[in-house]
């Protein structure tokens, strides 16, 4: 890469060599022809969209009747993959801002995809709470605005709540992704061949032309919006966890709810992205700039944050004990030993169990360990929203409100469709865009202090 | 803007580099070659004609390190116009080129401030005062149901001042400037180090400049020039007037909404969708003439009991005997030294919060409430002649049961048989500290 006189001026030119690397491996991603294996994965992705497609159809066109809710059974599906979805998004936020703020320089390997991820996760989820109003089309409803029907939103409802955190949520991410993506953008537009790309990654760019005084304002700018977005993705899945604690329903009335969320979200979103990541550095020849290390770090977080999920699952069972709340305690035991004690011990097993083999290093290290430990972590997260959902429902306090819940298939395909919509948008991405930030990759390398000692 | 004497080149020149500029025939070149072997040019798109004026020089450096001692040389040297470009923010170079540091933060804090206020007023406004919206009546306002709402959108303002802020201040979107037109420039966001000083500069000329950025250690210096008319500046027609026309048709909408709130019309709401609006049933608290009693409540149906609710025996369960409170003990409640520790275990953690362990009346609730200046006393259960020391055993059990006047009850805490057995206890202690000295058993009398 070198030419010959470059080499001569020393470790000066393997700097810049370095930077190069560092920007063809990652623009050639983007800007090189479709590899082999997209193809068939975004195939498949767009056929599991379609269910989405299909099954939106027939909801909007039926009703809510096509899935199984039903009267004692009002939030079940639809609700636990709301939850479900939000929570993996959490895991971008945490990389980009909160390891930003610890100066956690791996993340820069990784925070690019990561932020992706949370906002197709956060588009996934923001469908299921639209959908199970019932009247989707009513939900501009929740936007306060004047009207003719004299009426306003109920703030006081955690409902709301959540409105304003989603959105907020959304808005921030997208824009702290974008932001940080713009000096990439740039690359990408002086290095495309293609007038078309050249155009469209020229406007996506803004002009970028890496100013020092612009750089100045854009770090500045980065290093706020890392500082405001460590206590809104707190509060976002706090605010999500008050749905369910201001209720008055035993099995979700709890203060722990919470710090409980926070957690498992963080723990779900580190185990989708390790799920993403482990095969695109291999798909994508990324390797170096994702090292297997920063692999291992992810892992390490899972087993700390599997272990806050695992002490909340037996503080809450205790509480429910020591309250003396028979109500309470009536919940816990169905919960653990009820008609839905399979889904409990999934729940535990996959979120307690399973991220204990990381204390092991070769699971940490083996691709296809990681992914299947992360994979069924998923499983097991997907499955503690259900279980707080389901089981707390399945046993209300008059016998009359007493049922057991079954999917119907149109619960199932929309499921599929939202990961189809999650796959699709992040195929799209890893296919077009700077898949790892290039500039901050460069900023925290060591060749950045290059020539500095000439003064 | 200095024009620089350039009568001499024509349009034509610009594939190769005119031979009559110094700085690329003395100037280290950065041992590039002429024309970089990744087939971008120096010397491309460079040439200038009559029409086209200097906007500065850009010279390229090899490293952060030397481009932040070239920033301090070009700045000591009193230049104010210039500007390094590099394809990561490097440390170091504020001080060196004497960035102040932005106000950004300000602006992003009243940006913040006013989320708060508003968000705030937004939920009182709307909530409280436009439309007071009774819930289960709660007061209409109430600051802790409305944090979380107010607390989103000062983070959501802060976030949209942040960024909208930056690029304002940094004046993007700028989709072309100068430095564009040099090839060379394209290794800004790759592995290039430039540092551009502007024409425009008051200490700006030509040679002396040139010969600084060499000393500076620049590999290779190139001249920039632009367009000297202005119309060759300023936006093509077509897309300004397509802006326009984009902006009117995007007020459509705007503008129907306000013309429909301006005029009244006698006309029923469009219903879109009619969903569910009119539907032939009856709410609860709704009169219906075709029943007895005219009101759409039906009752719980006479003799009706809940799964495992019978609870027939008045005397255990409610402590009532023949319409009067029980004054002995249910059968079941068996009096013994076992069931006296197990009311005492409940009583100290159900009662004497408030009550104290002496059943006095004191316990640390009260305590508290008088500590902070208040008066809150819990009944004293064990006063001689009280009315709780005369009151039928079945009585004291209701009271555990279904509390009274601020007490409440503790049915849903405490199992039948442990409110009996606290019923036992609180007897005991108001034996205890009540009881005449004769009644002492034999041997603990004072001598
Ligand atoms: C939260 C504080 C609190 C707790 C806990 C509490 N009480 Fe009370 N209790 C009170 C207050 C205050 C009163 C006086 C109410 C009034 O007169 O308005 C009272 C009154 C009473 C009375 C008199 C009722 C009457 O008819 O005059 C009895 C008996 C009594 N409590 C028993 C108990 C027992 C037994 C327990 C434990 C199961 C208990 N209380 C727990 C606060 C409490």
């Amino acid at each position: 890469m070198a030419s010959p006189s470059e080499a001569a001026a020393g470790s000066d030119g393997e700097a810049q060599a370095v930077f190069r690397g560092i920007t063809d491996d990652v623009s050639r991603v983007a800007l090189n022809p479709t590899p082999k294996w997209w193809w068939p994965a975004f195939g498949v992705s767009n056929l599991m969209l379609l269910c989405l497609v299909v099954s939106l159809y027939h909801l909007f066109t039926t009703g809510i009747g096509v899935w199984g809710n039903n009267n004692i059974q009002g939030w079940a599906w639809d609700i636990t993959n709301f939850v479900f979805w939000i929570g993996i998004g959490h895991a971008g936020t945490l990389i980009s801002a909160v390891l930003y703020l610890f100066r956690q320089d791996w993340r820069t390997s990784i925070n690019r995809s990561a932020e992706a991820m949370t906002i197709f996760a956060v588009a996934a989820a923001g469908i299921f709470p639209i959908i199970h109003t019932g009247r989707p089309w009513f939900a501009w409803w929740m936007i306060p605005h004047p009207n003719d029907m004299g009426m306003w939103p109920q703030f006081r409802s955690p409902l709301m709540w959540d409105v304003f955190a989603i959105s907020t949520y959304a808005t921030t991410s997208i824009l702290f992704w974008y932001m940080g993506m713009v000096p990439d953008l740039a690359t990408l537009r002086d290095r495309a061949k293609e007038r078309w790309k050249q155009v469209g990654y020229g406007l996506l760019a803004l002009g970028w032309r890496g100013s020092a005084r612009q750089w100045h304002r854009y770090e500045r700018a980065y290093l706020i919006l890392a500082a405001l977005s460590t206590p809104l993705v707190l509060s976002v899945h706090s605010v999500v966890s008050f749905d369910f604690a201001t209720s008055q329903n035993p099995g979700w009335h709890t203060t722990i709810f919470p710090p409980y969320f926070v957690a498992g979200a963080i723990f779900s979103g580190f185990a989708m992205v390790a799920t993403l990541l482990v095969p695109l550095r291999h798909l994508c020849g990324l390797k170096h700039i994702i090292k297997e290390s920063h692999i291992e770090a992810m892992c390490k977080i899972m087993i700390a944050t599997g272990l806050m999920v695992g002490g909340a699952y037996g503080i809450e069972i205790f509480i429910a004990w020591y309250s003396g709340n028979a109500g309470e305690w009536f919940t816990f035991r169905n919960r653990v030993l009820g008609e839905y004690s399979w889904a409990y011990f999934a729940m535990v097993s996959c979120n307690v169990l399973v991220p204990q083999f990381f204390w092991i290093r070769k699971c940490r290290t083996n691709p296809w360990i990681v992914v299947g430990l992360c994979i069924l972590i998923n499983v097991g997260m997907w499955f503690e929203r259900f279980v707080i959902i389901a089981t707390s429902l399945a046993r209300q306090a008059m016998p009359g409100m007493w049922g057991y819940f079954s999917p119907t298939r149109w619960d199932v395909l929309t499921f599929i469709g939202s990961f189809g919509l999650f796959f699709t948008l992040f195929l799209l991405f890893a296919r077009f865009l700077p898949v790892i930030a290039m500039a901050e990759v460069k900023a925290v390398s060591p060749e950045a202090h290059a020539g500095k000692d000439h003064h | 803007m200095t024009t620089p004497a350039n009568d001499d080149e024509t349009p034509g020149a610009a594939d190769a580099p005119p031979p009559d500029r110094p700085g690329h025939a003395d100037g280290p070149d950065g041992g590039r070659g002429d024309d970089g072997d990744d087939g971008r040019g120096t010397g491309n798109g460079n040439g200038h004609g009559s029409d086209e004026e200097l906007h500065g020089l850009l010279a390229e450096f090899e490293t952060p390190g030397a481009l932040i001692a070239a920033a301090r040389k070009v700045r000591n040297a009193g230049h104010t116009e210039f500007d390094c470009y590099s394809p990561f923010p490097v440390h170091g170079i504020d001080p060196a080129m004497g960035i102040k540091a932005t106000r950004l933060p300000i602006v992003v804090f009243l940006g913040g401030l006013t989320g708060l206020v508003l968000g705030t007023l937004m939920q009182w406004w709307m909530n409280a005062y436009d439309w007071p919206w009774n819930v289960a009546g709660k007061p209409t306002w109430s600051i802790p149901a409305n944090v979380p709402i107010s607390y989103e959108t000062t983070i959501l303002l802060s976030v949209l001042t942040t960024f909208f802020g930056m690029w304002a201040a940094n004046k993007l979107p700028q989709v072309w400037h100068p430095f564009f037109r040099l090839d060379r420039f394209a290794r800004v966001t790759d592995d290039g180090f430039f540092l551009g000083v502007e024409a425009g500069d008051k200490r700006f000329d030509l040679e002396q400049t040139r010969q600084l950025l060499v000393a500076a250690g620049a590999t290779h210096i190139e001249e920039c020039y632009v367009d000297a008319r202005p119309e060759a500046r300023t936006m093509p027609r077509w897309i300004m007037a397509a802006m326009a026309v984009l902006t009117m048709v995007a007020l459509i909408p705007v503008a129907l909404v306000f013309k429909a709130r301006a005029t009244k019309s006698p006309d029923p709401h469009w219903h879109v969708f009619s969903d569910m609006d009119y539907q032939p049933k009856l709410k609860s608290d709704q009169p219906f003439a075709d029943f007895a009693d005219g009101r759409a409540n039906r009752g719980e149906l006479p003799g009706t009991v809940a799964r495992g609710q019978l609870k027939a025996d008045d005397a255990y369960y409610r402590g009532i005997a023949g319409g009067q409170w029980l004054t002995g003990l249910p059968a079941q409640v068996e009096v013994s030294e076992a069931t006296l520790a197990r009311g005492k275990q409940r009583y100290d953690i159900y009662c004497a919060p408030c009550h104290g362990f002496d059943g006095a009346g004191m316990g640390i609730v009260p305590a508290r409430v008088e500590a902070l200046g208040g008066a809150w006393p819990a009944r004293n259960l064990v006063e001689r002649g009280s009315a709780v020391i005369t009151m039928p055993n079945g009585q004291l059990y209701n009271t555990i049961s279904n509390g009274y006047n601020t007490m409440m009850g503790y049915a849903s805490q405490m199992p039948v048989a442990d409110r009996w057995a606290v019923v036992l206890y609180v007897r005991a202690l108001q034996r205890s500290q009540n009881a005449a000295e004769s009644e002492l058993p034999a041997g603990s009398q004072v001598r």
